[in-house]
């Protein structure tokens, strides 16, 4: 994959980058992991208890639901986006593929970084994502992802139980680890990763949308990228 | 004790009626949670086939499996023992000693060779080639590898045997390891437990000895029909968890109620066994019954795992005593506090760049 940034667009006010579909997903995974980190961190550290008899109640029962519910639809619309690598515009691989092997690619993530380091007095022009946010959306959207959807449908298999779907497809990930114990450590370390990439993503993507000379956030809500000036 | 009679002829011969027989092969039935129909099929096994000769080793333990497998009630350990095995080697149970006891553990390997089941508690230290565990005067893992060549199969009891437990627990200096990671070439059954259920052990050999065959095993090697699911699938207080009503602290209003023992630190949810279903002491009570969480003695590594009283456990990776929580609430305050001077910074790049542009 080429940097976009040598691609001259000196007359290119905006051009159409994230496809519908992509930014459903995008939404919905958002949605999907507040739930989840949510409901997540309140079934390791359940509220203080309820009272009355207990058939009267199903607060940790709701906050199951409402994890195992985002955790489906996580893990389904993240197939989805899946095949929409495949099927939709050259913008929907991006985060999949890194161009490790490409010289000019790493030079330009560096740029990236001394430009977050103020070295750099401007920020260049990216159609796409920008090289170090490609890195990092590969290794906290797409590995962080995987790493979630395995070792959480492996804790969902155990109350699924032997001879599930989730436990075939998924139930080795437990011994892999050593034992259950483990993998709810695991789990829920990877969730604090997944806070940490929210808040950085958050602020990023609004602190570019301020001071870079493209649009980020309102791009993700209607797919267009806009430039803010006619230079390259 | 050698000659193999059949199950049943010895039975005759203690002076049991067929009437109990049948009673027996019926119970065994219930307890491997069979259909009505095994019971013929138990009874025309134990009828016709030869009593299996079993050797039981104990290496580096504490005999708290032998304890619980005496005090099997369904069935009864006197009938598995006196009945239905010829446990023809354990040092601890049978009635000879030293050189008369090690004498009939080599007849017994050589005239069954091939044949017999061998029953391993505790396990054997590998550091310093073994020095650490001497039995008969040499070291228990070159009695293991030598009873282990000729076995049918193997039952690692407890979770010595299955994983190492507490002689195993970090920083392990005698090497203490699992049967299944010094007997390579035989089928491992694992029965762990610190103790395991005496029902489940006497289940266990049972099952074998009637069907000729390994109990079903799930990844980890441990037969299913003891431990497919978790203490906290079948936990009586399962209700008050799904409810959210919890013991917050011992002795408080909610513990007098019998509230769900999660947030003291219960392992029900991680832990296999049967304990909620068969319970201890002739179904009396188990730990959750008694008002403590699970310990989660019969997963693997438990002492290494944190605190029994903590939910969320510590990570000792990181060398100090930190969760998942504290480490990532930490984290997470770090690279918010990050970000505030990263924004910060910005702000004011951005604001004398403009002034320098109007300039
Ligand atoms: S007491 Fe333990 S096993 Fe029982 S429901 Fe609570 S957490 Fe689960």
């Amino acid at each position: 994959m080429e940097v976009d940034s040598e691609t001259k667009f000196r007359f290119v006010q905006s051009v159409y980058v994230y496809e519908a579909p992509l930014r459903l997903w995008h939404w919905v995974n958002a949605l999907c992991v507040v739930i989840l980190t949510v409901t997540g961190y309140l079934i390791a550290n359940p509220l203080h208890s309820t009272t009355g008899e207990a058939s009267a109640n199903y607060l940790m029962g709701y906050m199951r639901f409402a994890h195992f519910s985002a955790g489906y639809i996580l893990a389904i619309s993240f197939i989805g986006r899946i095949y929409w690598a495949f099927v939709g515009n050259h913008h929907s691989r991006q985060m999949f593929i890194l161009p490790i092997f490409n010289k000019h690619w790493w030079e330009e993530v560096f740029f990236e970084m001394r430009w977050y380091l103020f070295l750099e007095k401007e920020p260049k022009k990216y159609i796409g994502h920008n090289p170090l946010a490609q890195l990092s959306m590969f290794f906290f959207v797409v590995l962080g992802s995987i790493f979630m959807i395995f070792t959480g449908f492996a804790m969902y298999s155990e109350g699924a139980g032997q001879g599930s779907w989730q436990d075939r497809l998924f139930g080795w990930v437990i011994p892999l680890f050593g034992q259950s114990q483990d993998v709810h450590t695991a789990h829920h370390l990877g969730m604090w990763v997944m806070v940490i990439f929210m808040m950085v993503h958050i602020y990023a993507a609004i602190r570019e949308d301020i001071m870079s000379r493209q649009s980020l956030v309102s791009t993700m809500i209607s797919g267009h990228r806009m430039f803010k000036d006619n230079r390259d | 004790m050698s000659d193999l009679d059949t199950f049943y002829a010895t039975m005759r011969r203690q002076g049991i009626t067929r009437r109990s027989f049948l009673k027996f092969c019926s119970l065994t039935a219930t307890a491997l949670g069979l259909s009505p129909d095994y019971i013929g099929k138990i009874a025309y096994a134990m009828e016709t086939k030869p009593r299996t000769p079993v050797l039981w080793l104990h290496g580096l333990e504490c005999t708290c499996c032998s304890e619980s497998f005496i005090r099997s009630a369904h069935p009864l350990a006197k009938d598995v023992v006196l009945s239905m095995i010829s446990l023809d080697y354990d040092d601890t149970l049978m009635a000879a000693a030293g050189h008369q006891a090690e004498a009939s553990l080599e007849a017994t390997i050589k005239k069954y060779y091939g044949n017999y089941i061998l029953a391993v508690e505790g396990n054997p230290p590998l550091n310093e080639d073994g020095m650490f565990c001497i039995t008969g005067g040499r070291p228990f893992v070159e009695k293991l590898k030598h009873a282990a060549a000729g076995a049918k199969a193997i039952i690692a009891w407890g979770s010595c045997a299955s994983w190492g437990c507490v002689q195993a627990a970090k920083p392990n200096p005698t090497q203490a390891t699992p049967i299944h990671k010094v007997i390579l070439d035989k089928p491992v059954i694992k029965v762990p437990g610190c103790p395991p259920i005496a029902e489940v052990m006497t289940g266990v050999i049972t099952y074998m000895l009637t069907f000729d065959r390994l109990p079903e095993l799930d990844r980890q090697g441990r037969p299913k029909m003891f431990y497919s699911q978790r203490i906290h699938d079948k936990c009586y207080r399962r209700p008050h968890f799904d409810a959210g009503q919890y013991v917050e602290s011992w002795d408080d209003e909610n513990a007098r109620k019998g509230y769900c023992l999660y947030k003291v630190g219960c392992k029900g949810p991680t832990t296999y066994n049967a304990c909620s279903t068969v319970r201890w002491n002739d179904g009396v009570s188990f730990p959750i019954g008694s008002g403590h969480g699970c310990l989660g003695c019969s997963e693997d590594g438990f002492w290494d795992k944190g605190s029994f009283y903590d939910r969320v456990t510590d990570i000792h990776q990181f060398g100090i005593e930190a969760n998942a929580d504290t480490l990532g609430a930490t984290a997470a305050g770090v690279a918010g506090v990050g970000i505030a001077v990263h924004a910060a910074l910005s702000a004011i790049k951005r604001a004398q760049q403009t002034e320098s542009n109007q300039e």
